[in-house]
């Protein structure tokens, strides 16, 4: 084991790949001798040349098409774009295109490729900085959204991602590029795509969440063992497929849920999550299904007043948690 | 019209011989990393030749058999058995000569929703037509799921994603970049219209097929309409070719009627793409004889006049009278090709016709891919 960030991790989960599959590579912004905005292609330029390390032009939709007209035909690219902001472009060649190339020639063609992209914000970052982008590709069959919380995920779900035969968004939260360290298994690991993880035990209520908000969910949890309140937290890590036994099997287990994510509340994954509880397993809840999740304005404002308004940190979930348990 | 006729008879198909003659035809060889088409391409490659009279007369053929099945079509339309009819009428000579310069089974073609005659000369039947447009079991494409054309035969190098118009450009471009990573000798050739000249994604991917010197063909079918919009209503620049040097590649006319100089003009191109001097841009001028689709009323917004104008252009009419003119039609055989066409295409629409709807047991297959991780 060797202490990594969330950065090094999906550096060296490329890195791996791409010396394992010679038919993997990168494409995207800035991405060649400046081995990236935040330096996840650090050092690839060097390693494996400009055919495989593209930087290329300042044109997202080209980016996401280019890659998927490669996918189709026997490679496997990763595309980066370079804020989760400047994702839009892309959603023609995504969602219109990439999720419909399997259904729309039934089975004859498939796009085995990802599109990275950091996201989310706490990072003063502003409105075009920030932006939360999930909700929009986790709603379209044919697409996989993966939305890793540690450098343990975030490696060995990379690494899945990457070998997919099917489009994966993969999106890292940009807080925790530096600022979430673990452990990474030095050996070779992948991670199955679809499967959310049990991030603590415990009995009276569970908190589903993903991302940068496992951090803050972990920290509220710890905070209100002084209530005594025994909380579950399940990470998601894959908001499409969502995996409904671990949503339904925790439910039933502590009959009380409330969904935390970063992203507006308005039919964000907590819907959808929220959803699956009430259709599924009605009879087990002990309260209501509660959302705790980014506020209905646009985007996340610049001033720091502002911005601390929009993030939910660990004393929002906290009291949450208090209400919820004592329902 | 009197001009091109003249063009003909004053030796383009002499040129055209010539000029596949010079071209150093055998040269290009497909590189040992390719794919499984390696051995038959190679042999296409070497014996390939410029079209001479016997190749035009069944590239003739090929145009009179891809009308009647157009014009069938669209009385299936009418009839209220197809559900809908991009007519590719007055598009043919463009499509038909654009394919013979290229490797059919080899080289990738990302066509769009009017190239009918391309997917007969990469092997399509008319019945396998005919059934996308009845959507009946045994549509090659998508397995009628999509719209009459769409989907793909990978074995044909046939793509065709997206209604979405000019989205499969930048994927062109793509299926290029992977040949090129692969050491491929492939050709990609995108067809799009005038209207999709105008995307984003159409500026987007031809100048990235250019920095890349990609081994792509851009073949512009320019039939003056988007629909009901006229070409002075999409740019102000007099062509789309024109456009070709602001990217760093060569921007070619061409009279789309005349399917030798297209033949000529794709041939030069492919031969770019092949030798790593990168992409080209072909304008096809071309004509729409008939509304965008079966759904539009070109009435609304184009006069009788200008149809018939257009008309005294008519790709087939132009190969029939230089068959003539060079005596390698008459009458008599010209009888004989549109009998074979009708009994051809008579066949294929009892065949579609009578094959069953799908069945629905497949719903929900292929949206992702059992075997991924």
């Amino acid at each position: 084991m060797t202490i990594k960030t969330v950065l090094e991790a999906v550096h060296d989960a490329m890195q791996e790949e791409m010396r394992r599959d010679e038919t993997v590579f990168v494409m995207g912004e800035d991405i060649g001798a400046r081995g990236g905005v935040f330096l996840a292609t650090e050092g690839f330029l060097q390693e494996f040349g400009e055919n495989r390390v593209i930087d290329t032009p300042l044109a997202e939709s080209s980016i996401a098409g280019v890659a998927l007209g490669a996918a189709m035909h026997g490679m496997r690219p990763i595309a980066e774009i370079e804020f989760g902001d400047f994702i839009w472009p892309t959603i023609n060649q995504i969602v219109g295109e990439a999720a419909k190339v399997r259904y729309g020639t039934k089975g004859k063609l498939n796009a085995p490729m990802v599109l990275r992209a950091p996201h989310g914000g706490g990072v003063r970052g502003a409105l075009y900085h920030s932006q939360s982008v999930e909700a929009f590709f986790a709603h379209t069959p044919g697409l996989k959204v993966v939305t890793p919380s540690t450098p343990y995920d975030a490696k060995g779900l990379l690494k899945s991602a990457i070998r997919d035969d099917d489009p994966v968004i993969f999106l890292e939260h940009k807080r925790t590029y530096r600022l979430v360290r673990g452990e990474v298994p030095d050996d070779e690991y992948t991670l199955p795509i679809g499967k959310a993880d049990l991030k603590r035990e415990g009995s009276d209520v569970t908190i589903i969440t993903y991302g940068l908000m496992l951090h803050h969910c972990l920290e509220a949890a710890e905070t209100v063992e002084m209530d005594d309140i025994d909380v579950e937290v399940l990470d998601l890590r894959t908001v499409r497929p969502l995996d409904t036994d671990a949503i339904l099997a925790t439910t039933r287990k502590t009959g009380k849920v409330l969904i935390v994510h970063e992203d507006n509340k308005a039919l964000g994954i907590g819907a959808e999550v929220s959803a699956i509880i009430s259709e599924n397993a009605f009879e087990y809840l002990d309260g209501p299904v509660a959302r705790l999740a980014g506020p209905e304005i646009p985007a996340m404002p610049f001033a720091p007043p502002l911005e601390d308004m929009y993030m939910i940190d660990s004393e929002k979930i906290a009291n949450s948690i208090r209400q919820l348990a004592e329902y | 019209m009197a001009e091109q006729t003249s063009d003909h008879e004053n030796g383009a198909f002499e040129r055209a011989v010539r000029a596949a003659a010079d071209s150093g035809i055998t040269k290009p060889t497909i590189s040992e990393s390719s794919s499984t088409n390696q051995e038959s391409s190679k042999t296409r490659l070497s014996n390939k030749k410029a079209p001479d009279s016997p190749d035009l007369l069944s590239m003739y053929r090929r145009m009179v058999l891809c009308r009647t099945l157009d014009e069938r079509i669209w009385m299936l339309n009418r009839q209220g058995k197809a559900a809908i009819m991009a007519s590719s009428q007055g598009h043919e000579a463009g499509q038909i000569g654009s394919v013979e310069a290229l490797q059919k089974g080899y080289d990738q073609f990302y066509i769009y929703y009017r190239d009918l005659a391309v997917l007969l000369e990469l092997g399509l039947t008319p019945t396998e037509i005919i059934k996308g447009f009845v959507a009946k079991e045994g549509e090659p494409l998508s397995g009628a799921r999509q719209f009459p054309t769409h989907g793909a035969h990978p074995e044909y190098g046939i793509i065709n994603l997206s209604n979405v118009v000019a989205t499969h450009i930048p994927q062109g471009v793509g299926a290029a970049l992977s040949a090129k990573m692969k050491g491929e000798n492939r050709v990609v050739i995108i067809y799009f219209g005038d209207g999709a000249s105008s995307a984003g994604d159409c500026h987007e991917a031809m100048n990235f097929a250019a920095i890349h010197k990609l081994p792509v063909i851009f073949f512009c079918e320019n039939n003056k309409y988007a629909i009901s919009v006229p070409l002075k209503n999409q740019m102000a620049v007099g062509s789309v070719a024109s456009r070709a040097e602001g990217y760093g590649m060569p921007g070619i006319e061409v009279d789309g009627c005349d399917i030798i100089a297209v033949y000529e003009a794709t041939f030069e191109a492919a031969q770019r793409a092949r030798s790593g001097q990168g992409p080209s841009l072909i304008e096809a001028q071309v004509e729409r004889y008939l509304p965008h689709t079966s759904d539009d009323d070109d009435s609304i917004y184009r006069s009788q006049e200008e149809i018939e104008e257009a008309k005294k252009r008519d790709p087939l009419k132009m190969l029939k009278d230089l068959l003539y003119s060079s005596e390698v039609l008459d009458e008599e055989q010209e009888e004989l090709i549109n009998k074979d066409a009708r009994q051809i295409v008579n066949e294929a629409t009892e065949e579609a016709e009578d094959a069953p709807y799908p069945e629905t047991d497949d719903f929900f297959k292929h949206v992702v891919g059992d075997s991924s991780v």
